[in-house]
């Protein structure tokens, strides 16, 4: 029987398979960041432990990185304790480190793809949930605990549990103005929060082969809020376009043997999954979150929805406890839902066509008196090719603030917060109770539908803006 | 590692579902360097709250935590299972968790147990009635039991062994470092290194 792409990449990684044990599969990329990593280090010097291939290894600062004043001393002494850890494991035990100021620093899944690290038919690993971006190439790539970092530092292995797959088979042509971010939030409110668990899911379909590895890597970003093991796409054309020439990209006979190999690695016809889920792309439209996990989302024309109607108590419950949190009513239509603040960024839309996307609505145009908006570019080299582009200028122009590389708002930890009770669009991967600030209240939203939402100062898409967009607002 | 072997404690009946582990660990208290010193960031948010169950007087020093569905959603954060040891619990029962929580749980030694959702929902009822009410986590027999529920659960055989006495992943897997290192052998050249380019 043939073999699933996920099956493919564990196969060709698995160091030891012994009755009883968990695989042992090697890990050909490690990604490190401040804020999983310094109990990691702390463990191996305690067990007088090397790390075991620093060669494929790589650290960046952005969890914690201020988005202003990044060439003063950080101010908050904790977050500059915590980077100064890293910076300081890295130099002791020899890891190659992109510190804030660096041209190559940035959110670490947005660095590691831009860099050419991330390839097909890898197998990818940081101290983070969301390092199920890498799998947009085909690589199994997932997040790992603390305890799992130091022991891939240590090894450059992990004993891991099987999986099972499931194709999530998306057919058609998305509509105008429907992207990936929505295609994915469509995903997890028909599966769930928990839908993924234990499945390696593979993204494929007429719609998926179309987009391109930027929107790739929003699509397997969010795997994890389904609670997937790990999310993928088949290598192809596409994917093989984008990492020629970048710097870590194979060169020459390299090149020619890897994409080879990598031609080798889409799940054969005659496969089975274990579980498979259909989406027609036509009937997509944008999508919003309206409560405090990614599964409570609806398309941007429904209203709030009502509790009662919720047949599972478990969801009932937790759909009453998210409309007290967000503060909103039942049959509130959502575009009627008015926001304080819009942030873009994050390393599922803050790469540079989210930036385009974001501009293009925003080109011309004002944002609510109401509203701040915070435009973060995932990486420093995103903000270099966004400024190379104009679109700095657009985003200032039109009211918004253009800030630097890093995490940003899409969790907290620097300054950059909701206060209690603000609501924001946001086109980050997280509407948890608190996530960008305490008291914040997130609606979780595609670039376009970000650019709009802030014109208008409530829930908006792009088409629902006029040309007189400036009075009405 | 802590051994697991077996554990008797009062418990925390925790009635919410998707419990994220932001909710467990709040971001800021991820910028610690440490693995201890978590316990009063543990549901920070619903601890300002004084009647969260946590609060409540006759839950101090209960060590089994009892939650709903989809428990330990979201980021991939240790420190989530930290602050649970730190608080004081020994292990959680519910009728699922997410992957990462649940693999970062068991490698620390702090035991997470998958019941039913009616299972669940009966030592929901018997705390809550009765918080004095005990919980035995049973690992060696592979059982929960509390006053008249007797529940058995699974767990991975070597999971299980790994916990019974308390070994730790590395040492395991170092004692393969030949089979690593064959493998490393044979890996192909087009392969990244991260060693800057020039």
């Amino acid at each position: 029987m043939g073999r699933t792409l996920a099956e493919k990449v564990w196969d060709d990684h698995v160091v030891r398979r012994a009755e009883g044990e968990p695989d042992l599969l090697y890990i050909d990329l490690h990604l490190l960041h401040e804020v999983t990593s310094p109990q990691a280090f702390d463990g191996l010097r305690l067990a007088g432990r090397q790390v075991r291939r620093t060669d494929l290894t790589i650290a960046t600062e952005d969890h914690n990185t201020p988005t202003l004043d990044i060439d003063k001393p950080i101010a908050d002494p904790v977050s500059r304790v915590q980077l100064e850890t890293l910076r300081r494991n890295a130099e002791e035990f020899g890891v190659r480190i992109h510190s804030l100021g660096d041209v190559e620093q940035g959110v670490v899944h947005v660095v590691g793809p831009q860099l050419g690290l991330t390839q097909p038919g890898m197998t990818v690993v940081c101290g983070d949930s969301h390092t199920s971006t890498h799998g947009a190439f085909g690589a199994l790539a997932f997040g790992i605990g603390t305890s799992q970092v130091e022991h891939v530092l240590a090894t450059q292995t992990l004993p891991l549990a099987p999986f099972k797959t499931m194709a999530i088979t998306v057919e058609g042509e998305l509509p105008e103005g429907v992207t990936a971010k929505d295609l994915i939030l469509a995903v997890i409110t028909k599966i769930g929060t928990g839908g993924g668990q234990g499945y390696v899911l593979e993204y494929r379909g007429s719609a998926i082969r179309s987009l391109s590895m930027e929107a790739r890597m929003t699509i397997c970003n969010m795997s994890i809020e389904a609670g997937a093991r790990a999310g993928m796409i088949a290598p192809d054309r596409t994917t093989f376009d984008y990492l020629q020439g970048r710097p870590h990209a194979p060169q020459g006979a390299d090149w020619d043997a890897a994409v080879a190999y990598w031609e080798t690695l889409a799940t054969d016809e005659d496969a089975v999954f274990d579980a498979e889920v259909f989406i027609d792309a036509a009937e997509l439209t944008p999508f919003v979150t309206w409560g405090t996990n990614p599964g409570q989302g609806a398309p941007l024309g429904a209203n709030v929805p009502n509790p009662a109607d919720f047949e599972d108590p478990q969801e009932r419950t937790a759909a009453e406890n998210a409309l007290k949190y967000m503060g909103l009513e039942a049959g509130t239509p959502l575009r009627e839902v008015k926001v304080d603040a819009v942030f873009v960024g994050s390393c599922t839309n803050g790469r540079i066509e989210d930036l385009r996307a974001a501009a293009a609505v925003l080109e011309g145009r004002q944002i609510a008196d109401s509203v701040r908006m915070l435009v973060v570019p995932g990486s420093v080299r995103v903000a270099l090719q966004a400024v190379e582009e104009g679109l700095d200028k657009v985003f200032t122009a039109a009211g918004a603030e253009w800030r630097h590389a890093g995490c940003s708002m899409c969790l907290g930890m620097n300054p950059d917060q909701l206060a209690p009770g603000e609501r924001c669009a946001s086109t980050s991967n997280r509407n948890f109770e608190g996530r960008q600030g305490k008291g914040g209240r997130t609606h979780l939203v595609s670039p376009q539908v970000a650019a709009a939402t802030a014109l208008l100062g409530r829930l908006a898409a792009p088409s629902d803006l006029s040309n007189n967009v400036a009075v009405e607002a | 590692m802590e051994k697991f072997t077996t554990h008797t404690g009062r418990a925390v009946p925790l009635r919410r579902s998707n419990v994220d582990t932001d909710q467990i660990i709040p971001a800021h208290w991820l910028k610690k360097v440490t693995r201890s010193g978590f316990e009063d960031g543990l549901f920070e948010a619903w601890r300002k709250d004084e009647e969260f169950v946590l609060n409540r007087p006759e839950r101090q020093g209960a060590t089994v935590l009892v939650a709903g569905p989809e428990f330990g959603t979201g980021s991939s954060r240790e420190h989530a299972v930290w602050a649970l040891q730190n608080y004081g619990f020994q292990a959680v029962v519910s009728s699922r968790f997410a992957d990462i929580f649940r693999g970062n749980s068991l490698k620390n030694g702090l035991l997470t147990v998958v019941l039913p959702q009616e299972t669940v929902e009966r030592l929901w009822e018997l705390t809550e009635a009765d918080p004095t009410a005990e919980i035995t986590v049973d690992l060696e027999a592979r059982e929960v039991r509390a006053a008249n529920i007797t529940a058995p659960f699974e767990l991975d055989d070597n999971v299980r062994w790994r916990l019974l006495n308390g070994l730790d992943d590395i040492s395991i897997t170092l004692q393969n470092e030949a089979d690593v290192a064959a493998f490393e052998a044979k890996r192909p050249g087009y392969k990244p290194r991260t060693l800057p380019v020039v």
